[in-house]
């Protein structure tokens, strides 16, 4: 017999406002009218976010681009009536390669490894039976199963050599085993779905795409420190997230896999979920935890870290969303498969999202070690037509820019903080000879001016001046005296700021001052600005 | 049962169900908010009152976030995106072209409350970079050529439905007929 035609229709925030909520519309009317007996199915991102709305058509796996409603019509009756391909919404290589039918042949896609992203994109984020079928919750039986008990599972973590995923890279399994040491009757598993870094959404389409992946990973890690709570804390601009995210709650509960005695083991947790309210600083863990407990988001001092004193003062673990959802995957496929992706410090794969002067945007997986110019050019396309990068901006806010001589670097935590930046969240910024380094820097520290807490003075003020001087400089009034102060500055607010905010918030104007130094002297002293942003210097 | 009444029923239920939770606060406030549209003096105090906190508490947490807003708001809420990917796309000069084409500021309604611009922070679609939000649905791929057509396109949609007051108009009323030497009283009947 041959295998039933199904369309899958891409649902994530991206592809949903660009018009793929029609398409599946008009698809699903078509269908019907037609008399054709095809499933349409609803998944999240496959990362080719740039051409949504897509559909792909299985069997075949032939992808359609850019799908409007006269479109949807089109592949029901030439596609999925016919039987012939419908040429114009076909994936067109914008390197003048031609058309690509099929998702596999489609460069996008060849150096990418989808690990934590397999089912993203492929299964219906909103029906559980999909995610069990793919062997969801596998894991976890097979946890609960373990004779080695909750030492087993926090011991492959720790083999595994996985890392944090949320920015500083910690790793998972220690911070596991310090919360396991915690002796208290109450402990909590907090995924950190909060996704501040402008620029980046890996977490958002893993939730959209696949929510009860980071629930699996939390249930193991209560199961495996002793924890019977667990919170996601997730941003308000996120309705999709979570929505997708309150349906496979409900629906792991009714299967019993949250709640009491998870599959027979004795084993109790349940998830709720906790929304922030727009405020970058309830990233940092110790802010989170105070605006999850109903205050305002404001970082403490550290010590006492989360692990000891979290929730409600309980021992709590705080990780990231892609973090968690690593977990199934090294406990199913063993922390030996797992370790041996990736680099030696750098363990698995990494999800970024590519955005900025690129031709293909999107969300992609690479494995550790992969080079920046690898993603950035044969993943990502390269620049627009016509057009030269000049850096790509990781880690963010947080973050530096790689220049585009040193884009050969390969994506791991050392090499990445060997060229002045971090690894970070994830998200990936290409910035092209249109785009102003100075006038970046003053995007960043705007940024963090508005989003600092204001509890200490050395942000609060420091940050501040940081900004008054990068916009005199930006306007054509700035001097060398400016361009010293500002290095001055940058080391005061890191060294006298409380928080990860603060600490970090001068990283985009050192990086850049460091790379491109000759475009903040061209500012200052030929009251220049070569890329014609600063528009008080372009003429 | 007026409108606001029943807006208060509902909030009280919100208050019953997630009230005891951590977090709670913020899931109220937002619920407050998409119910009277604007967390404004009377909504927090109720809240507080209910919920066994300070008013100074509510306050707090209400002005924290950038998600709540404390004024009222005009009938379509125009949201720029000013994360990364949409600012290296300027958006810096789509929102000058909003500010050009409504009159107004960032971050203020305009006088026939049918606007309020606003920026937002990224709300990861940075592939359809820049972008905005108007209420709840997201514009990409946007030029500033654009924006105008935008515009029209949601002051014609307010002509067509506009029948309900929007919340700026019902604010400036009850101000207008609060006399100024009697802030406490209620507002006289209709
Ligand atoms: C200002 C600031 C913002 C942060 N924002 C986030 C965030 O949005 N998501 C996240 O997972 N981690 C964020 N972090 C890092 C977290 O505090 C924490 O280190 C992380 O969630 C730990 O998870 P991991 O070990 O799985 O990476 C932020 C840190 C700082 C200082
Ligand atoms: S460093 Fe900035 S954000 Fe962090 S606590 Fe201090 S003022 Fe707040
Ligand atoms: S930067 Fe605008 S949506 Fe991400």
């Amino acid at each position: 017999m041959a295998p039933p035609t199904q369309v899958l229709v891409c649902d994530s925030t991206a592809c949903r406002s660009s018009g793929g909520e029609q398409l599946f519309k008009v698809l699903r009317g078509e269908i019907k009218d037609l008399g054709l007996d095809v499933r349409v199915v609803k998944t999240g991102c496959y990362g080719f976010c740039g051409l949504g709305p897509v559909a792909v058509v299985h069997p075949g796996a032939v992808l359609y681009c850019h799908v409007d409603e006269d479109g949807a019509g089109e592949i029901a009756r030439t596609h999925l009536r016919g039987g012939r391909l419908v040429q114009r919404l076909l994936y067109r290589s914008m390197n003048g390669e031609g058309r690509r039918n099929f998702l596999h042949e489609i460069p996008f896609f060849e150096k990418q490894q989808r690990v934590v992203l397999e089912n993203s994109g492929l299964i219906d984020p909103e029906d559980i039976n999909e995610y069990i079928a793919r062997d969801g919750y596998f894991a976890l039986a097979e946890a609960l199963r373990s004779r080695a008990g909750p030492a087993g599972v926090v011991d492959a973590v720790l083999r595994s050599g996985l890392r944090g995923r949320g920015g500083a890279g910690f790793p998972t399994g220690r911070k596991w085993s310090f919360a396991a040491a915690q002796e208290s009757p109450e402990k909590y598993i907090i995924c950190n779905a909060d996704e501040g870094d402008p620029g980046a959404f890996m977490d958002r389409s893993i939730l959209e795409g696949n929510p009860h992946a980071v629930l699996e990973g939390m249930l193991i890690a209560g199961y495996a420190v002793g924890a019977r709570e667990g919170y996601v804390y997730v941003r308000a601009e996120y309705p999709l997230a979570v929505k997708r995210l309150e349906i496979a709650i409900r629906q792991a509960q009714k299967l019993g896999l949250l709640g009491k005695n998870i599959l027979g083991s004795g084993f109790n947790f349940d998830v709720d979920i906790a929304l922030g309210a727009g405020a970058f600083v309830c990233g940092e863990e110790t802010a989170l935890l105070r605006s999850a407990m109903g205050f305002r988001g404001e970082p403490r001092v550290r010590p006492p870290y989360p692990v000891e004193k979290g929730l409600y003062d309980k021992p709590t673990i705080i990780n990231n969303v892609e973090t968690l959802a690593n977990v199934p995957v090294i406990i199913r496929c063993g922390p030996e498969w797992y370790a041996a992706l990736g680099t030696g410090g750098s363990k698995g794969t990494k999800i970024f999202s590519l955005a900025g002067q690129i031709r293909n945007t999107g969300l992609i997986e690479v494995p550790m070690g992969i080079s920046l110019a690898d993603i950035v050019y044969d993943i990502g396309g390269g620049p627009p037509p016509g057009r030269r990068i000049k850096a790509v901006q990781t880690g963010g806010p947080s973050g530096g820019a790689v220049p585009a001589e040193l884009l050969d670097v390969p994506v791991d935590y050392e090499s990445l903080q060997a060229v002045g930046t971090i690894m970070g969240s994830g998200g990936l910024i290409v910035l092209d000879d249109t785009d102003c380094m100075v006038d970046l820097a003053k995007f960043y520290m705007q940024f963090a001016a508005h989003e600092s807490c204001g509890a200490c003075t050395p942000c609060r003020v420091g940050v501040v001046h940081v900004v008054d001087i990068l916009e005199r400089i930006t306007r054509g009034e700035g001097t060398m005296d400016d361009l010293h102060e500002l290095g001055e500055l940058a080391d005061d607010v890191r060294e006298a700021s409380l928080c990860g905010l603060g600490q970090t918030a001068a990283n985009p104007v050192l990086s850049t001052m460091k790379y491109f130094w000759d475009e903040y002297l061209a500012h200052v002293k030929e009251r220049r600005c070569a890329a014609g942003v600063c528009k008080a210097l372009s003429h | 049962m007026n409108a606001e009444e029943r807006n208060y029923l509902v909030l009280d239920k919100i208050i019953e169900r997630y009230g005891e939770r951590p977090g709670g606060l913020v899931r109220v406030l937002y619920k407050a908010q998409e119910l009277f549209g604007y967390l404004s003096p009377d909504v927090q105090t109720h809240v507080a009152e209910k919920m066994c906190l300070s008013v100074g508490h509510v306050h707090g947490v209400a002005t924290f976030y950038a998600q709540f807003v404390t004024a009222p708001q005009g009938k379509n809420v125009v949201r720029v995106c000013m994360g990364t990917a949409c600012y290296v796309k300027n958006a810096e000069d789509i929102l000058d072209r909003f500010r050009e084409l409504l009159g107004v500021e960032t971050d203020a309604t305009t006088a026939d409350g049918r606007f309020t611009l606003s920026t937002t922070r990224c709300i990861g679609a940075c592939s359809l970079a820049p972008l905005l939000t108007v209420n709840e649905k997201v514009h990409g791929h946007l030029s500033v050529e654009g924006v105008a057509r935008l515009v029209e396109l949601y002051r014609e949609d307010d002509l067509d439905t506009d029948e309900e007051v929007s919340p700026v108009e019902r604010e400036r009323e009850r101000e207008r007929q609060r006399p100024a030497s009697d802030q406490g009283a209620a507002p006289p009947p209709h």
